[in-house]
């Protein structure tokens, strides 16, 4: 068997799911690993990789999408904004029915609001070249993935003199919330599946200090099912010799030192603030806003507009599914009041929220 | 949500580049690469940007591995 076919073969699977077996053969205690991506969170789910493991290996899912992690006031301003004659919003798709506190995108769009989905941020500068009588508002939310491909955005749009484009922002960084959820005794986290794409941009060395200072086992993996499968032996090899650092599973793509360029550009828009994240709380530091030199690309101070006041949705567990203390299945409504077509959080909703890649595969 | 797929770059024009995977196509800013990007070259594409760019052998192996999705029942 070549190295390709290697890759491709469902034995090999299989094969890493036995190794894992007999790697912690014999061990009482269970060890417990968190994957802080949505992609990876529905590759789980989607190719039932929980089921492969051994009872001593739990895999638990954390903040890893986006949207769901985004407070609720963010959509309620999105929707406000939609609201306001002249103003057309872009987005990703998975914003649009993600449940705001008394509307979504979706339901404003319906009514007539002017919201576009796109592929890609400079889609939306395009379309503000096309549409200089209005107003263009990318609705601007994900990790370091994602946030410098707004940034590249803006520059786009500055250095082509589109002065009609602007970005409601809401970006975050993820090693905070790593830090803050594996001090949690509750959690008893022994290591992370480290996200793959934000990492191609941070580098793997940004989780040094989560393996020094508080012991944990870091792994970079990729997407495949052969991906997380290694990579969750790579943490339980770490785990059984007692040992806590840094590696690289998905070395195709991520560096130790990341996509220095990308952070560079990142840099340069958007400054460190204390963002809110839903279920979390205020976690000094996590989120990324645009700096003073860029104000005039925010929506939120170039665009003033009134903003419902905020409401949770009552029932939903979403908050506490983001620190991985309890299942969707756990929730009184899931799959009942709570599916994709009628969702109550955020995470029934976006394609990488853990609700929907319950629903989707896990049931 | 990511995807991990890598495009060939199939041209190049300034930080406009344009990649392409078993016949889809997609615009693919250069400006977040530091490294020098040619056509030929794989890249992995994060909402109309290039985020990193993969050796060719490493770009194959992706690619194999993507191909073989497994579906849920196979994997039981
Ligand atoms: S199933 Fe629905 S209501 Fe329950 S936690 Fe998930 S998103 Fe919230």
């Amino acid at each position: 068997m070549n190295y390709l076919d290697a890759f491709k073969s469902r034995d090999v699977v299989l094969g890493l799911a036995e190794r894992i077996r007999l790697l912690v053969a014999g061990r009482a205690e269970p060890m417990t690993f968190m994957e802080v991506c949505g992609t990876h969170t529905m590759a789980i789910y989607q190719y039932g990789i929980r089921s492969l493991l051994p009872p001593q290996v739990r895999l638990i899912s954390g903040p890893g999408c986006p949207v769901c992690v985004t407070p609720n006031g963010y959509l309620d301003r999105a929707v406000a904004l939609s609201r306001l004659p002249g103003v057309t919003i872009a987005t990703f798709g998975d914003l649009l029915r993600v449940p705001g506190s008394s509307s979504s995108l979706m339901e404003e769009r319906a009514r007539g609001g002017d919201i576009r989905v796109v592929y890609s941020p400079l889609d939306a500068v395009a379309l503000a070249a096309k549409l200089p009588e209005r107003k263009v508002v990318f609705l601007g939310v994900g990790f370091e993935t994602t946030a410098p491909t707004i940034a590249g955005s803006i520059l786009t749009a500055e250095k082509r003199g589109v002065e009609n484009y602007f970005v409601l922002t809401s970006h975050k960084t993820m090693p905070r919330p790593m830090e803050l959820l594996s001090a949690d005794p509750e959690l008893a986290i022994d290591g992370y599946l480290c996200p793959a794409h934000v990492s191609a941009v941070i580098g793997a060395d940004a989780y040094a200090f989560l393996a020094e200072r508080y012991g944990l086992a870091c792994v970079v993996t990729g997407f495949e099912p052969a991906d997380v499968l290694q990579g969750v032996e790579m943490l339980a090899r770490q785990v059984m010799a007692g040992e806590h650092r840094v590696e690289i599973q998905y070395s195709r793509v991520v560096k130790p030192e990341g996509n220095g360029r990308a952070r560079e550009v990142m840099a340069q828009l958007f400054e460190p603030y204390d963002a809110d994240w839903r279920g979390i709380g205020v976690i000094p530091g996590s989120g990324l806003r645009l700096s003073e030199r860029y104000a005039r690309f925010d929506a939120a101070c170039a665009i003033p507009v009134d903003v419902e006041e905020l409401r949770e949705h009552a029932g939903c567990r979403c908050g506490e599914v983001l620190k991985g203390k309890v299942s969707p299945f756990d929730c009184p409504l899931f799959a009942t009041a709570c599916s994709p077509e009628a969702p109550v959080g955020a995470c029934m909703v976006s394609s990488e929220g853990t609700c929907a890649a319950a629903y989707k595969y896990g049931r | 949500m990511c995807v991990g797929v890598p495009m060939q770059v199939v041209s190049i024009d300034g930080d406009e580049a344009v990649a392409e995977i078993d016949g889809v196509r997609r615009e693919a800013s250069l400006m977040l690469l530091a490294e020098p990007v040619a056509v030929g070259d794989y890249v992995i594409v994060h909402a109309g940007f290039a985020i990193s760019r993969l050796d060719e052998a490493d770009a194959q192996e992706t690619l194999a591995m993507m191909r073989e999705v497994f579906s849920p029942e196979e994997m039981g």
